[in-house]
């Protein structure tokens, strides 16, 4: 892989073996390969119960009653429970707006809502009993889109709203409206020499981890309840699980089991709640599993969009404005949905250079699947969008669309729609170049001696052409994500680091609460370690509440933000062992007290080289340990009528070029290529780095040409919730993904890094779309492509 | 029921099974063996996937009874397998003295530091192959069974061979470097 840029200057622990810059192998790899990893669909317990949810086969109804009775009757049931057995005073719960219930309340608000929870003692009978619950629902109407939902009589999905976004939305179906104008588009629209507009549909994608929602709560004898769980977060899970409980936080101890990938759809609670309150009530450990069915509806998915653009230009390419209106499908709860909003509105001219902006996003209250988090998070759906938009004003113009926006390019310095400046290295224009300068793929590399090699065609295997009617082409795109949480959040983390003589070794041991959800923090939690403290031996303990909260794996923040607490806590013990040294042994050597001194290879050095003592000596038989949180810099909310603000932390780029082959008799598509520029700051695992890039290019894909979720628009019932209808791409539709991986040090973030797991998503699936554009000439504006989009067939 | 059959080398027998159970239920629930994957139970993503009297197949798909004293093996006993599929076949390049020798390299692990691993295990560590690591397993047991049958793949054999086994995290590059990598210290005798 190559690396570039400026680098960054490290001198602590630069001569320590296995610290940051190193591609060093996963700490847990030996045990995810010979299948010891304990994920949370692998917990056992002696005796414990299997639990069971009951969901709403309906999307909008008024429960007329549930009858439990049959159910409870199951030989080996042990608990049935309904709303009316929840313990508390609290019964709903949500990320921001605590508007979900634990289970529902005399009404459901879409598809697959948990009405009843069942334990018992094998996984089949509780599915048995649970599917003896009888529920009557008096449908309602659907609340399914925009015109339904701003309806002069529209139902409304939640009546009496009194969350702190109630007061400045324009309906009570709007969970948030923000609002970014900047310049003056009406005046700047005069001096536009082309003006394009477009309308581009996003649909619903889903996360898709592989491991599914599961978890193990064991009931424990203070009457509180450890929890065993696949999450995000773990202390955003506690603090909305505890109330339901009606336990005081110190009573519910979370761990966190092995986690099968998240992708944003284990931000939310599915399954928590539901464990406990099943192990609280029987008194003996509960075991819940989602089988994939039920994942499709046990957690939230990608926002579908519809984006409304207006982009003007001068006739030499630069551009005038740029007005847009970014309608979000929330689904029945919030979830992110307010934050999803912030991000795609204030990212929703993309990375580009532009004074004049108009720009709308909302998100809707609907009866379709709850939408929230996901890889990408609103920056996802803005991208594929204005991406397509920079294509047909290129278009317009005759320009070369690389060019058009080499020369719209936002530079260091530039100001956002939001008013603030982009205040570290923002190579767009760069990461553009080297992608274009990257050598192309061969043409007709089916041809082989022995005929055509159909596995490298549109179609495969199932032998549809033998490239007969296949047509080439490419495609360009590149996006902005902001990293770290916005807006005002409080996004910090914590990390408790010891060192002590173990063995006879200098060992360090870092203790987070940061999900590791198959990203490779934890690898890189280790680098760090080693990188500031010169030991080669690094314990990465187990993720758990008994340490400070390590915030979300989410939004890029995690090696920036985690990593960043790791780094000062393991500056802070430094400091401490030095202060150790030198009332041991500053007797000893004047350069105790006059030199700058490092930790390296397991010692204390100088910076001229010279030994001063051995850890071990320095340590003796104490500990050294140091909890700490850590912050980045503050950000502010945008303002609610104009969106301005300084309201992110650090931005991520990347770049892409899509090369495909299209079936246009059939309308079947095959990526031959998918290359891919991307500036990481300081890359602190080069390998883990490229990891993330590929896998997220790759879910871009998936979203391009195959993934969505399908919603009947008239009943609001999900018609495709498994691997047989939703198609995430295998390693036959994933092309070679060749990086070039830039190193422009941010000088705000630890080790100049930049979060990096986002950007890769957002421009993958507009390069795509540009692609097959180039190769058909048809305009293409709805994600996923079918092959009737292609065929005209619809 | 009961079930007797063989589980990566060893005679196994469990009770009380319900008919409606299938195989990958009854390795991890009942045998203690969570290595196979439950990703979708519905015979779509392959993270299940054992080898069946040395078929790949998926376990979630076979009823339990079916392997009814057949042979078994899963990501618990790929190592072995392998070992002794080394041992027993000069490892197509591999001498048994070789063989003999073979030392997996420590990873830079917490905990299973030394442990054994089979040539495709070592393999997807070393080529950063995994992530999440839910679909390892069955990438593993299918990997393994493709480089048995044809020691040097192309590159679309490789995909064609794992094409039922889904991986999110990966982009399947790493995936696609660790097959290779695998068959290239095969083919040296590594």
């Amino acid at each position: 892989m190559p690396t570039n840029g400026v680098p960054t200057k490290i001198t602590q622990g630069s001569g320590t073996r296995g610290g940051i810059g190193e591609s060093t192998l996963r700490p847990d790899g030996t045990l995810k390969v010979t299948g010891e990893f304990a994920y949370s669909s692998d917990m056992w317990h002696e005796d414990m119960l299997w639990g069971q949810i009951l969901r709403s086969t309906v999307a909008h109804a008024e429960i007329v009653s549930i009858d439990t009775g049959e159910a409870l009757a199951v030989p080996g049931v042990y608990a049935v429970m309904t709303y009316d057995d929840l313990p508390a005073e609290v019964k709903h719960y949500g990320l921001e707006i605590q508007d979900t219930p634990v289970l529902a309340h005399g009404k459901v608000r879409h598809h697959g809502e948990p009405v009843a929870v069942v334990a018992a003692d094998h996984p089949e009978t509780a599915r048995r009993a649970a599917a003896k619950i009888k529920v009557e629902y008096r449908e309602l109407p659907v609340i399914t889109d925009e015109a339904s939902a701003l309806a002069p009589d529209a139902v409304l999905v939640h009546e009496n709203r009194d969350d702190h976004h109630a007061g400045h939305v324009p309906h009570p179906n709007v969970v948030h409206r923000q609002p970014i104008v900047r310049g003056d588009v009406a005046a700047a629209r005069e001096r536009a020499d082309v003006i394009v507009e477009g309308e581009y549909t996003f649909g619903m994608q889903d996360q898709a981890f592989l491991g599914p929602e599961s978890g193990l709560a064991v009931p424990e004898e203070d009457g509180g309840v450890h929890l065993y769980v696949a999450t995000q977060w773990l202390h955003s899970d506690l603090r909305q699980i505890a109330p339901v409980l009606g336990l005081p936080e110190d009573k519910v101890r979370m761990t966190l089991a092995g986690v099968g990938g998240a992708f944003g759809g284990r931000e939310d609670l599915s399954m928590q709640i539901h464990a406990c309150l099943l192990a609280l009530r029987t008194g003996k450990p509960v075991k819940i599993v989602y089988n994939r069915f039920e994942s499709f509806f046990g957690h939230v998915h990608r926002h579908p969009a519809k984006l409304f653009y207006e982009h003007g230009a001068t006739a030499d390419g630069r551009l005038t404005h740029v007005k847009c209106r970014i309608v979000l499908d929330g689904g029945a709860y919030a979830s992110a949905s307010p934050a999803v909003v912030g991000n795609a509105s204030s990212l929703g001219v993309g990375p580009y250079a532009v004074d004049d902006v108009d720009i709308e996003a909302v998100a809707l209250y609907t009866n379709n699947p709850p939408c929230g988090a996901m890889r990408g998070f609103g920056a996802v759906q803005a991208c594929f969008a204005y991406e397509a938009q920079m294509d047909r004003l290129a278009e317009k113009l005759g320009m070369d669309p690389v060019e058009l926006r080499r020369r719209n390019a936002m530079e260091q310095g530039t100001l956002l729609p939001t008013g603030q400046a982009v205040d570290s290295p923002a190579p767009v224009a760069e990461l553009l170049r080297r992608v274009k300068a990257m050598p192309m793929p061969p043409e007709r590399q089916w041809e082989s001696s022995e005929g055509a090699d159909v596995r490298q065609l549109p179609g495969g295997l199932s032998n549809t052409t033998h490239g007969e009617g296949v047509v080439r082409g490419v495609g360009y795109a590149v996006g902005i994500k902001n990293v770290g949480f916005s807006e005002g959040f409080d996004d910090y983390s914590t990390a408790r680091v010891r060192m002590e003589v173990v063995g006879g070794e200098p060992v360090a041991t870092v203790h987070t609460a940061m999900a590791e959800v198959g990203q490779g923090g934890v690898t890189v939690h280790a680098q760090i370690a080693r990188t500031e403290l010169g030991v080669t031996q690094v314990t990465i303990h187990p993720a758990d509440t008994r340490v400070g909260s390590a915030g979300s794996t989410s939004a890029s923040r995690q090696t920036y933000v985690t990593g960043g607490a790791v780094k000062n806590a393991c500056e802070l013990v430094r400091a401490k062992v030095l202060e150790l040294g030198r009332r041991r042994f500053g007797s000893h050597h004047p350069a105790w007290a006059t030199a700058e001194l490092l930790l390296e290879g397991g010692k204390v050095v100088t910076d001229g080289g010279e030994v001063l003592a051995d850890l071990v000596d320095v340590l003796g038989e104490e500990a050294v340990e140091v909890e700490e949180e850590w912050r980045h810099r503050p950000t502010e909310p945008f303002d609610l009528r104009t969106g301005q603000g300084n309201g992110h932390v650090q931005y991520s780029f990347a770049a892409h070029r899509a090369v495909v082959e299209v079936d246009t008799e059939l309308g079947l598509v095959k990526v031959i290529e998918l290359a891919c520029a991307q500036d990481v700051g300081k890359a602190l695992n080069p390998l883990s780095v490229a990891g993330q890039i590929q896998g997220g290019t790759t879910q871009g894909l998936g979203v391009a040409v195959m993934e969505e979720i399908v919603v009947d628009p008239k009943t609001a019932k999900v018609r495709n919730p498994s691997f047989t209808d939703y198609l995430i791409p295998t390693i036959l539709d994933t092309p070679t993904i060749p990086l070039d991986v830039l190193e422009l040090a941010d000088d705000h973030a630890p080790y100049g890094l930049r979060g990096i797991g986002e950007a890769p998503t957002l421009s993958s699936t507009p390069a795509v779309l540009a692609a097959i554009r180039d190769a058909t000439g048809l305009p293409l504006t709805k994600t996923p492509v079918r092959p009737e989009h292609l065929t005209g067939t619809v | 029921m009961r079930i007797d059959f063989t589980v990566n080398g060893r005679p196994q027998e469990a009770d009380d099974v319900w008919e409606g159970e299938s195989l990958l239920y009854v390795l991890r629930e009942r045998l203690g063996l969570p290595g196979s994957k439950n990703a979708c139970e519905q015979g779509e993503c392959g993270s299940c996937t054992v080898r069946l009297d040395g078929v790949p197949v998926c376990s979630c798909l076979v009823a339990a009874g079916q392997a009814q004293g057949r042979e078994v093996v899963t990501v618990e006993g790929l190592a072995d397998h392998a070992r002794q599929r080394a041992c027993s076949t000069g490892a197509r390049g591999t001498s048994l003295d070789e063989a003999k020798a073979w030392q997996p390299q420590g990873a830079d692990s917490q905990t299973g530091e030394g442990t054994e691993l089979s040539p495709i295990q070592q393999a997807f560590i070393d080529a950063g192959a995994v992530q999440c690591g839910f679909c390892t397993p069955g990438l593993l047991v299918a990997a393994d069974e493709m480089l048995e049958r044809n020691p040097s793949p192309s590159d679309a054999d490789i995909r064609e061979a794992l094409s039922g086994n889904l991986c999110r995290c990966t982009g399947y590059e790493k995936i696609m470097d660790a097959v290779r990598l695998a068959a290239a210290r095969q083919s040296e005798g590594v």
